[in-house]
């Protein structure tokens, strides 16, 4: 059961929530909040944006300052409410093909920005709101509605592109794991610059179904047996990663930050007197 | 006393914004409207604002919508292809109410089009470009001077209405120079959203003033909590499908403008009163029309002139009160025939409606207009 600290953020008289029972979204609210509790942050002063998707639709159950923006826009609506007031905690919580496809452009220069902000991507391999469609993330092979003779197209390591488009903190973890979930988030809402939080979630309706793990637990279970971490992963061969998803965290640097540079740059023109 | 400017109409819509109170531009480049970016890029932080360069036109819209959001005043500015790309989130700051002021300097089209070069084949987008039912307030400057002081008034009525409005100007008008008299500052009108009067445990985000339909706004990070969503929503802002709060909230967007009518539209009239023909003709082109329209009252037509200054909502009843003894209405436009169905629908049949386009990216010349005026006289 969550503390009455974590259910004091919930909005539950919007509640029942639209996610399908057995869904992984549940398990990141829950260490979403337990982070926001943690860190002792004001309500008032946090921002939980979201773009269009199941996933998106967490900001409403959120008793924060929260924003359901246009597909894919999240991290640009974000960057503009934290350039307008750098006191606000940002937290940006986006799906596999919000981010990576139609938000792929943003995303890569939030990251180049290194603004303030922390997205947290819950990645289940699939558009599951609109029925089961292929997203980047969906590996090679898996069938999708959009994919009925199974996938071509390589997928994104969203872990690494963050870290090639010049994210400041970087980690990945599975609903398998919900206190690594926790406290990566913690970290990364910590990290003064961006900060991506990949977590690896299910979709049993849409993806499960047609990839041979159509329940809850078959996920989880296969989350488990085929997590590496980070450190241990560095190690092994190229063959042997085949399939397996790396957890850990892939990138914590310090960095300069977008808007306190900008901050400083109105001080320089004068702008504060 | 006031100060006098030799500005680009650009350069004014910029420092027309900055004396509205904008203190967020979210941009990308774009011609003919860059000087617009440029210049906000070198004045905003002098006022302690913020200038964002985003990674494209959709961005800057999203980045001046969370600006507004959080408080701020903001804007972007674009032409033809980047108009077509923030259509979108336009309508999320319909929908969302949220006042955002967007200028679209207009160019060439369709598709990439003459980018350096005028046209006026935008205003029908500026009205219906974003899906989903609306009502639009669209400005359409035809100096420089006017490039300052519509900025102000887009920025004043985006901040009472709660909602986007479009500065349409052109190619022509943001690129020539002119004097400009900046008034002073007190002098200059300026209008803030409503803010929420009562505690924020009790604040219900989209509840509407009955005064005047229009709900108060809080800002992110000002004490209260709400939830902003492009969904339909109920008046907490939460989603719904519930037929009678979805029909209450969509034509409250529309009545919100619509009942205030009177107090936005703007227009501009000359030598109507004796008229038996008026020349209707807005942004650069009015320029053209009202000097055609001088030559032709030279030359003994009794020819009226009218401008609508605010394209959206259309001056119908300033139209039609001037239309006792006019035969012929004519509307010269750099497009191949769009306010004219708007003149059209204002006229009624009371008068023939004539319509000339032009589409080759130069203006009409005015001896082009007095031909006009002769052939339907």
């Amino acid at each position: 059961m969550p503390s009455p600290e974590v259910l004091g953020w919930l909005r539950q008289r919007f509640f029942p929530h639209i996610w399908c029972p057995g869904c992984g979204h549940g398990i990141i609210m829950h260490a979403l909040l337990r982070a926001l509790v943690d860190l002792e942050k004001k309500k008032e002063k946090t921002v939980i944006a979201s773009g269009i998707g199941c996933s998106s639709r967490m900001p409403g159950y959120i008793d924060a300052c929260t924003m359901h923006t246009t597909h894919g826009r999240s991290l640009a609506f974000a960057t503009g409410v934290k350039l307008a007031n750098p006191e606000l905690t940002v937290i940006d919580v986006m799906g596999d093909g919000d981010c990576t496809a139609i938000g792929g452009n943003h995303f890569i220069h939030a990251c180049r920005r290194n603004i303030d902000i922390t997205a947290v991507i819950m990645n289940n391999n699939i558009y599951g709101m609109t029925g089961g469609q292929a997203s980047p993330t969906t590996p090679v092979g898996a069938y999708a509605t959009t994919a009925p003779y199974g996938v071509l197209d390589v997928p994104f390591d969203i872990c690494k592109l963050a870290v090639g488009a010049g994210a400041s903190y970087v980690a990945r973890a599975t609903i398998a794991h919900p206190l690594l979930v926790e406290k990566y988030i913690k970290t990364a809402i910590s990290k003064k610059g961006f900060a991506v939080v990949e977590v690896m979630t299910h979709c049993h309706t849409q993806f499960g179904r047609k990839n041979k793990r159509p329940r809850p637990i078959d996920n989880i279970n296969f989350f488990k047996d085929n997590s590496i971490m980070y450190n241990k992963a560095a190690t092994m061969p190229p063959e042997q990663l085949e399939g397996k998803i790396v957890i850990g965290e892939f990138a914590n640097v310090e960095l300069p930050e977008y808007v306190e540079q900008y901050l400083n740059l109105i001080e320089r023109v004068g702008g504060n007197s | 006393m006031p100060e006098i400017r030799f500005w680009q109409g650009n350069t004014a819509v910029a420092m027309g914004a900055i004396a509205a109170g904008c203190r967020f531009f979210g941009g990308y480049p774009i011609t003919p409207s860059s000087e617009i970016a440029e210049i906000m890029a070198v004045e905003l932080p002098k006022v302690g604002g913020k200038f964002i360069q985003m990674e494209d036109e959709i961005g800057s819209i999203a980045a001046v919508i969370g600006a507004s959001i959080a408080g701020y005043k903001a804007m972007t500015a674009t032409s033809g292809p980047g108009f077509s790309l923030k259509q979108e989130n336009i309508g999320f700051a319909y929908m969302t109410e949220v006042p955002i002021v967007v200028v679209n300097v207009m160019r060439g089209g369709p598709s990439t089009g003459l980018p350096t070069k005028v046209s006026q084949q935008d205003v029908m987008q500026a009205r219906w470009g974003t899906h989903g039912d609306h009502e639009t307030i669209a400005l359409a400057p035809a100096s420089v001077q006017e490039c300052y002081e519509l900025t102000i008034d887009a920025f004043n009525l985006s901040e009472r209405f709660r909602q986007p409005v479009i500065l349409l100007s052109d190619e022509v008008v943001g690129h020539m120079r002119e004097k400009v008299v900046i008034p002073e500052g007190e002098s200059i009108p300026i209008v803030n959203r409503k803010k929420p009067k009562v505690k924020p445990e009790d604040y219900i985000p989209y509840k509407p003033d009955p005064e005047d339909d229009i709900p108060p706004m809080a800002s992110f990070g000002d004490g209260y909590r709400w939830h902003v969503t492009g969904l339909t929503h109920n008046e907490w802002g939460f989603p719904t499908n519930d037929p009678d709060v979805t029909e209450s909230k969509i034509w409250r967007l529309v009545r919100k403008v619509d009942r205030f009518k009177g107090e936005i539209v703007k227009c501009d009239t000359y030598e109507t009163q004796d008229a038996d023909m008026i020349v209707v003709a807005y942004g650069s082109v009015s320029r053209t029309a009202l000097s055609a329209v001088r030559e032709a009252r030279s030359k003994g037509l009794k020819v009226g002139f009218f401008r609508p200054i605010t394209l959206w909502p259309f001056p119908v009843d300033e139209l039609k009160v001037l239309l006792d003894g006019v035969k012929a209405v004519l509307v010269p436009e750099l497009n191949c025939g769009q306010m004219v169905l708007e003149v059209q629908r204002a006229v009624e049949g009371r008068a023939k409606v004539f319509g000339k386009g032009l589409v080759n990216g130069d203006l009409f010349r005015p001896s082009e207009i007095f031909e006009f005026i002769k052939e339907v006289a």
